[in-house]
């Protein structure tokens, strides 16, 4: 028989606790993976350090603030530009560029800049929504989003050797080492 | 309140300081939270308070329909009240939304634990708030048909908004506000949405949740994202709340009317703000806890702090009647004197003074422990000083338009059955979205009570 044999995403450990995923994720990164996730049900503080991803992955304040200074400054001149050429009115004798008037909507339009690019930056940097990842085949992964903690080592790693990982995986405590398969 | 004979450690300071009953792991606070949503029937109760709400909603309905049919003229506004109803009842819903997002972006800001269990519902108080704000205006200027001229659009006519006019100002506050919220409100959900999709057994509810969650997988690289995003969303909240009802107060303000033409309207429309807000979360989480026995997470402490919110804000409230006051009699303008005496003894005299005895003779009790610690009392405190928030905008619009500078060109304001049935009919649209809301989303954010969980746990 000769089955098309799905291709091999990677390697699922299981934990129990936020302790043992964060002492395994520093022992997985010790031993020289370089291509490894953890999964979690609520953000875990040092995490991200322990897999080895610093400040520079974070891309989110920067985009915040380019949405920011974008959103503010295209409100404060555009009220200029209605005010000033496209539709100037004399209202109660002030100056056509009584620009104090044009804070409140400047400061909103600024919010709502930095806000929208927030989120939607936050989203388009995770590549979200993604309708499908090989994850998702595990069924016990379900519980990453319940009570239990995942580490993955991903195949493409240059380390990655099926019988070994898996070994090195439940030396560190792992339990349910899962092989995660995607059909491509 | 040290009563001296309460050991600091006993076992009732210890209950009334919990934030979380123990004894919970994250499998059960994930059970408790995600059954209210997947696998608890439908309570009779859910389906008595629905069916009143959205009655009500339908009243709403047919209210607006009539008035587009009719026109303003149904209202009991006229000439010079042209406000009426129609603004108290806008400026009144989006102060309610404020606790909201006081308690999800400011109390994050300050790592207050206590927010957890309740900044879920409250934001989406908030929106549900904001949406039924969002109709006053709209229905009140006649033609709602034509909003859209507010916005500014390249024209064929060429014209553009007043940027010099807080009305404008208000547009930009109101739905910046809106989307504001519903980002962070969303950005909160998608975790819990994604447990949703994972729990559900029938498959309409995987596919739903699963298309909301958007294929998050809890994965540290998103979390890590994802937290920046939030404390950036929390940061850009706090002031965007401070400035909505800044600007909402800027309707007043800057108007010449007396008892509107204050310095002091901003920070005491923000603090009437709050204190409502609170309040209709107070009127919201102690239902809601009793019909779902979240005591364990909504605990005692949640709703003392609630009322020690309430009773501070309250008392900047207090300050601002106080100073509104003093103001307007140290001045020596005649109009403003003129209007303190028509508070006190004009033909809305009464509601003035019902207005002080809601808002600061009632919730003085709350300096009281025991009062602070009985759920029916402060039940009952949330609903008077809801009432009194309402009357207090009711206050400022209608007694300063009947007495204008000119008695020539004073008036009366009576509100007819379309504008009662009007806010009624709001009530209506918020609870409705209540009731649906409790029914198909996590009230509480499951993945903030599991890391209380791991909070308490590493204690």
């Amino acid at each position: 028989m000769n089955l098309p044999r799905p291709h091999l995403y990677g390697l699922l450990g299981e934990f129990d606790s936020p302790k043992q995923l964060m002492a395994a994720a520093k022992k997985v990164r010790e031993a020289g993976y370089k291509h490894i996730d953890a999964f979690a049900p609520f953000p875990i503080e040092g995490l991200s350090h322990a897999l080895g991803l610093g400040r520079k992955h974070d891309l989110v304040p920067l985009l915040t603030l380019m949405g920011g200074l974008g959103g503010g400054l295209t409100g404060f001149f555009f009220q200029l530009w209605v005010n000033y050429s496209a539709y100037p009115m004399n209202i109660a004798g002030r100056p056509l560029n009584s620009w104090p008037a044009f804070i409140p909507v400047t400061f909103e339009l600024t919010v709502l800049g930095a806000s929208t690019f927030a989120v939607f930056g936050m989203l388009a940097l995770n590549r979200l929504p993604q309708p499908h990842h090989p994850l998702f085949n595990v069924e016990r992964f379900k519980r990453a989003s319940n009570d239990k903690f995942f580490l993955c080592i991903e195949s493409h790693d240059p380390k990655f050797h099926l019988e070994e990982t898996a070994k090195f995986l439940q030396s560190v405590s792992a339990q349910h080492v899962t092989e995660v398969r995607d059909e491509d | 309140m040290s009563t001296g004979d309460t050991p600091v450690n006993s076992p009732e300071i210890r209950r009334l300081a919990r934030v979380l009953e123990p004894g919970y792991s994250y499998a059960s606070v994930t059970d408790k939270i995600a059954s209210i949503v997947l696998t608890r029937p439908t309570s009779i109760g859910w389906l008595a308070g629905f069916s009143i709400a959205f009655t009500l909603m339908m009243v709403l309905l047919g209210s607006i329909a009539w008035l587009i049919t009719k026109g303003v003229g149904i209202w009991g506004i006229n000439i010079p009240i042209g406000w009426g109803f129609a603004i108290v009842n806008f400026v009144w819903w989006i102060g309610i939304g404020h606790a909201g997002t006081l308690i999800s972006a400011i109390l994050f800001l300050l790592n207050q634990k206590w927010r957890t269990s309740i900044n879920r519902f409250a934001e989406a108080m908030t929106l549900f708030a904001v949406a039924c704000a969002g109709i006053f205006p709209l229905i009140h200027t006649g033609r709602p048909w034509m909003a859209y001229y507010m916005f500014p659009y390249p024209s064929t006519m060429g014209i553009w908004p007043q940027f010099r006019s807080p009305l404008i100002w208000d547009v930009f506050a109101v739905s910046t506000y809106g989307t504001v919220s519903a980002l962070f409100w969303f950005v909160g959900l998608i975790p819990d949405l994604a447990t949703l999709r994972d729990s559900a057994t029938n498959k309409p509810a995987q596919i739903i949740y699963g298309m909301l969650a958007m294929g998050w997988r809890g994965s540290a690289r998103h979390w890590h994202r994802y937290q920046s995003a939030y404390l950036l969303l929390a940061g850009l909240a706090t002031p965007l709340v401070l400035s909505v009802h800044t600007v909402v107060s800027f309707d007043f303000s800057i108007a010449i009317v007396p008892g509107w033409h204050t310095t002091i309207f901003p920070p005491y429309f923000v603090a009437g703000a709050i204190y409502s807000g609170f309040a209709m979360v107070l009127t919201i989480a102690i239902p809601l806890r009793a019909a779902y026995d979240l005591q364990d997470f909504i605990t005692m402490r949640h709703l003392e702090n609630m009322a020690k919110v309430m009773l501070a804000t309250g008392l900047i409230v207090a300050y601002g009647y106080f100073f509104e006051f003093f103001m307007s009699l140290y001045s020596g303008n005649k109009f403003d004197v003129f209007l303190v005496q028509q508070r006190l003894h004009g033909p809305y005299a009464p509601y003035y003074y019902a207005l002080i005895l809601c808002n600061i003779l009632t919730p003085q009790l709350l300096w009281i422990q025991k009062v602070r610690t009985n759920v029916a009392m402060l039940f009952v405190m949330s609903l008077v000083i809801n009432v009194g928030m309402w009357l207090e905008r009711f206050v400022i619009v209608v007694i300063s338009l009947t007495r204008d500078f000119m008695p020539s060109a004073w008036g009366r304001y009576q509100p007819t059955f379309w504008d009662w049935s009007t806010f009624i009919g709001t009530l209506g649209l918020f609870t409705s979205l209540l009731f649906l809301f409790v029914r198909g989303l996590p009230a509480i954010s499951i993945a903030e009570m599991r890391e209380l969980v791991a909070h308490e746990d590493h204690k």
